[in-house]
């Protein structure tokens, strides 16, 4: 069993800024860290519930944000506003189907997919879950990973906006839709932040010391 | 030998000393625990000012340039944000701004104030402060989000007019380059080692 000793088991603390190792006098109250001075958490504070709280957030933004349009184009006096999957399906009919693509994955796959990952990891450490760790911690890095390039639409949106200004012939203006779709970025990317991935192993070191 | 506990599985373990340019990885999870830079101060330095002239160069020039029915527009990276604060969106105007320019542009201050401090250790308090303010920057960092959604635009804008790239979007692939050979170089290991612990003893 000693090679799964873990530093919360032996009564440390490993400071997330600065990765010195620290021994508090008090396990429950472990102060700052010596080094950096950061307060030392053996795990991240309310993790769970800051996690749930933001992942909610984001799914409630998720729906205006496909919903309501991101651009409205209006070229020669007649308007046209287009949502995410509008824009989508505008740079596919104009023959440009690899841009399609990723945006299809970036705007759309990669939100969805980042929030019913976190509910996943979420639920699994909630219920004690001890199968998969190592592979649920892949999941977790790869939503960390991920999670900026969602952020590809508002730039688009952002740039066009910026450059397309030849009133009164042509001119674009952002719809109500872009600031939900980039709360839903911003969101997911702090709630990916504040999940903390070593309560994915928490449950397997409590399963262990039941039996022995 | 050091004993670390993994950042993601919290397992203790001893890190072995490490050869220039290697790595050490958490056994059990995967997670990678340290790498060790070949060269942990004065290749980043160098990526780190010359990532700050690109970052420069890249904000004061034009990046896209647009003709269409006998008219001129064009914009700055800066546009980008102002451009929608303009049309009636201020926050995400500013999610732009942060993640465009703000982020990144703190990041390569950060850096580069803590790589020159550094040099002489010990390096006092603020410089570790630094460091971390640096290290929550990086994520929200989006160049290369940034470059990708501007061609993206490019590409749709060039359907209904002609549109011309600027100076900024090529020192903009450079940048994108730069942070990425910043971020390997950086040891923040190695840093940590030359700075003054907060509870007043100098490095051990």
């Amino acid at each position: 069993m000693t090679a799964e000793l873990t530093a919360a088991r032996a009564g440390l603390v490993s400071c997330e800024t600065c990765d010195l190792l620290a021994r508090p006098a008090e396990a429950a109250e472990p102060g700052y860290c010596p080094r950096c001075g950061v307060e030392l958490a053996s795990r991240r504070h309310h993790s769970i519930q800051y996690t749930w709280a933001l992942v909610i957030a984001a799914a409630i933004c998720y729906i205006p944000a496909n919903v309501l349009p991101v651009l409205t184009t209006t070229a020669l006096g007649s308007a046209d506003s287009d949502t995410i999957m509008g824009g989508v399906i505008l740079l596919y009919t104009t023959g440009s189907w690899p841009l399609a693509l990723i945006v299809l994955v970036a705007s759309v796959m990669v939100p969805l997919g980042k929030l019913v990952a976190l509910a996943y990891l979420l639920i699994t450490v909630q219920r004690g879950s001890i199968t998969s760790n190592r592979e649920r911690t892949r999941l977790y890095r790869m939503v960390e990973f991920i999670g900026r390039w969602s952020m590809l639409d508002v730039f688009v949106d952002a740039f066009t906006v910026a450059l397309v200004q030849l009133q009164p012939l042509m001119w674009v203006a952002p719809g109500p839709g872009v600031l939900f779709f980039a709360a839903v970025v911003v969101l997911t990317m702090i709630a990916a932040e504040s999940f903390d991935p070593r309560l994915i192993w928490d449950s397997s070191h409590a399963m262990k010391e039941h039996h022995a | 030998m050091e004993t670390v506990a993994c950042s993601e599985c919290d397992l203790l373990q001893h890190l072995p000393a490490l050869p220039p340019g290697g790595k050490a990885r958490c056994p059990r999870c995967g997670n990678t625990l340290a790498t060790r830079s070949i060269d942990p101060l004065d290749r980043p330095l160098a990526l780190t000012l010359a990532a700050a002239v690109v970052f420069i160069v890249a904000h004061t020039t034009e990046l896209l340039g647009l003709s269409a029915v006998g008219r001129q527009a064009s914009t700055t990276i800066a546009g980008g944000a102002l451009g929608m604060w303009r049309t009636g969106e201020p926050l995400t105007a500013v999610v732009v701004a942060f993640c465009a320019g703000i982020a990144p542009g703190a990041y390569i201050l950060l850096m580069l104030t803590v790589l020159l401090a550094v040099r002489r250790p010990p390096a006092p308090q603020w410089v570790g402060e630094m460091l971390r303010w640096g290290h929550a920057m990086s994520p929200w960092s989006m160049n290369e989000v940034m470059i990708l959604g501007i061609l993206v635009a490019l590409i749709k804008i060039a359907e209904l007019a002609t549109v011309e790239p600027g100076i900024a979007l090529y020192a903009m692939g450079a940048l994108v380059v730069l942070f990425a050979a910043m971020m390997i170089t950086i040891d923040p290991r190695e840093i940590w080692k030359r700075v003054e612990w907060a509870d007043g003893e100098a490095p051990r």
